[in-house]
């Protein structure tokens, strides 16, 4: 008998991925970096899909996550193109600088 | 073996996260992150998600991170500075960030009885392949949200071409 791993180990996995994700969100001041914690937090709830997925033999999680990944292409290249936009007229990427809706 | 994989690979997913959020330049940020997704498709293996798994080294790994490291040498980002709006962040992000954590496990690890354990390469109820079942999924029941994917995909080419164009 191969040594099992329970599914609530992947999940809580996940949870810590997500948690890192959160925290790099709130406190990275890089736009880009932000972004790309983003991209974290979506890979950690594609790992809870996929986690239920094998759980329950069923194939819906899975193609779930084939559908964030088609939406997390798609939100990079309009979201690097709207930083590389950002870049082009405020010549930075700190966010603390870019506050052109403020006031 | 799946213990195996699963500690190694989610260590491995862990460190490279960790490494995410203390690097101070984008491009070392940005690599590690292709640690974490590596690991991830490895994960997604030995889960029986095979199609996954190949999919996240071609999409994520492939694209996505190419197409950030692109961008972080096209712009030619430096190292973030600190500045008076990141000591705010910090008390508030690692308190959320801890919160968020402790309620994910605290409900998985109540509920672990009923979850339930893994088997290597998980089986589907009788399907002889993963990719077969997917394909067949996707191009029948699923096949008008599978098309509109493609315009999707288009209307983000046609706005990332728009956004990143040069102002005349």
């Amino acid at each position: 008998m191969l040594p099992q791993v329970p599914i609530a180990a992947y999940l809580i996995l996940a949870a810590i991925l997500f948690s890192v994700g959160v925290a790099a969100f709130l406190i990275k001041r890089n736009l880009i970096t932000i972004f790309m914690s983003i991209e974290l937090m979506l890979n950690a709830v594609n790992l809870t899909f996929v986690a239920f997925a094998h759980m329950w033999h069923q194939l819906s999680g899975q193609i779930f996550v084939f559908f964030v990944m088609v939406v997390a292409a798609a939100e990079a290249a309009v979201g690097l193109a709207i930083i590389i936009a950002i870049f082009r007229t405020r010549e930075t990427l700190n966010v603390d600088q870019i506050d052109l809706m403020k006031s | 073996m799946q213990l195996a994989l699963f500690l190694i690979f989610g260590g491995l997913a862990v460190a490279g996260a960790l490494n995410l959020l203390l690097q101070r330049h984008p491009i070392n940020s940005a690599l590690s992150l292709v640690v974490v997704m590596m690991s991830l498709a490895v994960l997604y293996w030995s889960l029986g998600a095979e199609f996954l798994a190949a999919s996240q080294v071609i999409v994520y790994s492939g694209a996505i991170m190419v197409f950030f490291v692109f961008v972080i040498m096209l712009l030619n980002a430096g190292e973030e500075e600190r500045t008076t709006g990141s000591r705010a962040a910090y008390l508030v992000g690692f308190p959320g960030a801890a919160a968020i954590f402790c309620l994910l496990s605290f409900v998985f690890l109540s509920e672990r009885k009923a979850l339930g354990y893994t088997n290597i390469g998980g089986y589907l109820n009788h399907v002889t392949s993963n990719i077969s079942e997917i394909s067949t999924i996707l191009f029948t029941k699923l096949l008008l949200p599978f098309e509109v994917t493609s315009i999707l995909i288009l209307v983000a080419i046609l706005g990332a071409v728009v956004l990143a164009r040069k102002e005349q």
